[in-house]
């Protein structure tokens, strides 16, 4: 599949992770973000920075303990759980906060 | 991924109705040209597809015996029809395992038997064309290998050996399934099925460090590439990543610590998970094991414990040894590979553990059995000890147990519905229906025996549930691991700790570490 954004295409695999990570950018993250029905707020975009921030050092994805434990830092202890990460992004905050965040789908028994 | 329903669950599991064709919108995506070259398959279907798909066919019947004795011994009996769970749970007869079957028996017919080549109309053979494929590829992704069906097979025929197969051919002529092939190459770059890179691996650890020594102001280590240690760890790498496998994670580190354990993991080898057995192919299981093999050689180690994984306890119990074997620079006097339930339950024979059960009591427990340890493998020396060992392991640190009805549970079990490379979104329509007959048999002591949660030993089964569980009514983390239980009763004294800090005191604590105490 692909996103139209502003008349420009960006390739996206079967399941809408962006083939080319270098072509991401927030207007792209919106658009991928209403293809989820997830409407993007202040507190979806500290996850999706710090996803961004944790792969651009370490290649991957960080592990949901690590996610949650970032969370609860930046938005307080009752934020910092994995029920509240559900909440927005209700289909697993790995998989769909990677792929607004334009990083690949994380693999394996998970 | 279309929309569908989620099965009303029944009060136990019913035969359904029949519901012919349900399934047959049901495929996974198929593996990218890069994903199936990585791996030495061709890119995309081949054109002489059918030839080269016959002649592995052939090669397969010639190398495994068992499989033309499958392909030859059913007698339509009947016996397997109602026991698989993806029949079960979706009612497409296509889903009896004697019909999964017949997709690859009507092709045997065809080109490999007399009557077949000559008569086909007469005995059910057919030519393998497009639309046999593309029913192979279908309904050999709708089989999780999980052997139930064989149980029950007077003749024990092993649905799961031909789903094997068939996929193997369907790899050999360039339509591989993308989710295992996938992880597959990732194993064999990066060493684990997660892609997860030995900096990032290293990082995740010492999270986990900090967050344990937050919990119970102990230092419990999780040592990575120590040369010299006693036990390798292998351990699904879903273990690092997801809930609630980290929690069992963190539990073996716990029984290590206490039982004063030399042991590490290894980032050359940080996966126990072996996807090659899911598509059948004995080259690319040998090289995922040979990882293992050398991670224990280059460490010097002298066993190997496999952490909750269900076909990899599987891999590693029954095949290791012709895969990469001879293990003979292990120490010889205790069973390598050994399972971590063994492990941990011979330390609290020894009274090596000290356990507070009364910290698991706001639980009711109950055990599902993963298919590959229950149906395929063995824990320790003892007939059943793959039913003993992770009972008695939670009996111990849990005082509230209760078992689901017994056709459903030891090699009678049910499988969760995503093993056998299975567990993947494009999936999960079948993952859902699947999951029914084992929903419906925990519904059953949830409601008559106020079962809280589930535990588990596998790392499919432990993320299947948490994604299907909800689906039924229950609640995400209403799956546990076996050794989250364990770290939850396991009692670790504070004296301890002034014990370890001075052993430790040549390395001493890192900067962040003092000031996080500093400020507590």
């Amino acid at each position: 599949m692909e996103y139209t954004l502003n008349g420009a295409t960006f390739a996206a695999d079967e399941e809408g992770y962006l083939t080319d990570l270098s072509q991401w950018n927030e207007e792209l993250a919106v658009l991928i973000a209403e293809d989820e029905k997830i409407e993007m707020a202040n507190d979806h975009w500290e996850v999706v920075n710090f996803l961004r921030e944790y792969y651009e050092e370490y290649q991957i994805a960080p592990a949901i303990r690590v996610l949650t434990k970032a969370v609860k830092k930046k938005l307080g202890a009752d934020k910092g759980n994995s029920k509240y990460l559900y909440e927005l992004f209700p289909y697993g905050p790995a998989k769909q906060a990677c792929k607004i965040a334009g990083l690949p789908k994380p693999t394996g028994c998970i | 991924m279309g929309e569908y329903e989620t099965p009303e669950m029944d009060d136990y599991a019913k035969t359904p109705e029949l519901a012919p064709c349900s399934m047959a919108h049901s495929q996974p995506f198929i593996a990218a040209p890069n994903h199936q070259e990585d791996l030495g398959f061709p890119g995309e279907l081949v054109d002489n597809w059918q030839e080269k798909a016959i002649e592995k066919f052939g090669e397969l019947l010639t190398k495994y015996r068992s499989l033309r004795v499958y392909m030859d011994g059913c007698v339509k009996c009947g016996a397997c029809t109602d026991k698989c769970h993806y029949f079960l749970g979706t009612g497409d007869p296509k889903n009896m395992p004697v019909a999964r079957q017949d997709l690859m028996r009507k092709v045997y017919r065809r080109y490999f038997t007399f009557a077949g080549k000559y008569f086909p109309w007469l005995v059910g053979a057919e030519d393998l064309t497009k639309e046999v494929l593309d029913e192979w590829y279908t309904y050999f992704h709708q089989c999780s290998q999980c052997r139930r069906c064989s149980v029950y097979c007077p003749y024990g025929i092993d649905t799961a050996e031909i789903s094997m197969a068939a996929r193997e051919i369907m790899d050999h002529i360039g339509q591989g399934q993308k989710y295992c092939n996938e992880i597959i190459g990732k194993v064999h770059v990066l060493g684990n099925n997660l892609g997860l890179p030995a900096k990032a691996l290293r990082a995740t650890l010492d999270d986990l460090e900090e967050d344990i020594f937050d919990d119970i102001e102990v230092e419990v280590k999780l040592p990575l590439d120590v040369k010299g240690a006693d036990v390798l760890l292998v351990t699904p790498s879903a273990d690092f990543f997801a809930e609630p496998h980290i929690d069992g994670l963190i539990g073996y580190a716990k029984v290590f610590h206490q039982s004063n354990t030399s042991w590490t993991l290894s980032s050359y080898a940080s996966e126990a998970a072996n996807f090659a057995m899911f598509i059948g192919s004995y080259d690319q299981m040998k090289q995922i094991a040979e990882r293992i093999r050398k991670a224990a050689q280059d460490l010097g180690v002298k066993r190997i414990v496999v952490g909750e994984c269900g076909h990899a306890w599987r891999v590693a119990y029954n095949f290791w040894n012709t895969l990469a074997g001879p293990f003979d620079f292990l120490d010889q006097s205790v069973p390598s590979p050994m399972h971590i339930t063994e492990f941990t339950y011979k330390l609290i024979e020894e009274g090596k553990l000290k356990l507070d059960k009364s910290q698991n009591d706001h639980m009711t427990l109950t055990f599902h059995d993963s298919c590959n340890v229950a149906r395929a493998s063995r824990i320790g020396d003892d007939p059943g000890g793959q039913f003993f060992y992770p009972r008695a392991v939670i009996k111990a640190v849990c005082n509230n147990y209760i078992d689901m009805a017994p056709d459903t549970i030891h090699e009678h079990t049910y499988c969760c519905g995503g093993g056998g490379g299975l567990l993947t979104d494009d999936l999960m329509e079948l993952r859902v229906k699947g999951a029914k007959p084992r929903m419906e048999a925990l519904n059953q002591v949830t409601e008559n025996n106020g079962v809280t949660h589930m535990a588990a030993i596998c790392a499919i089964c432990k993320s299947q549930f948490s994604k299907v569980m909800p689906k039924y009514g229950f609640e995400m983390d209403g799956v546990v691991s076996v050794h989250q239980l364990v770290s939850n009763a396991i009692v670790i004294e504070p004296d301890e700790v002034e014990e370890d800090e001075e052993e430790a005191d040549n390395n001493g604590p890192s900067d962040e570490q003092i000031e996080e105490r500093e400020e507590a």
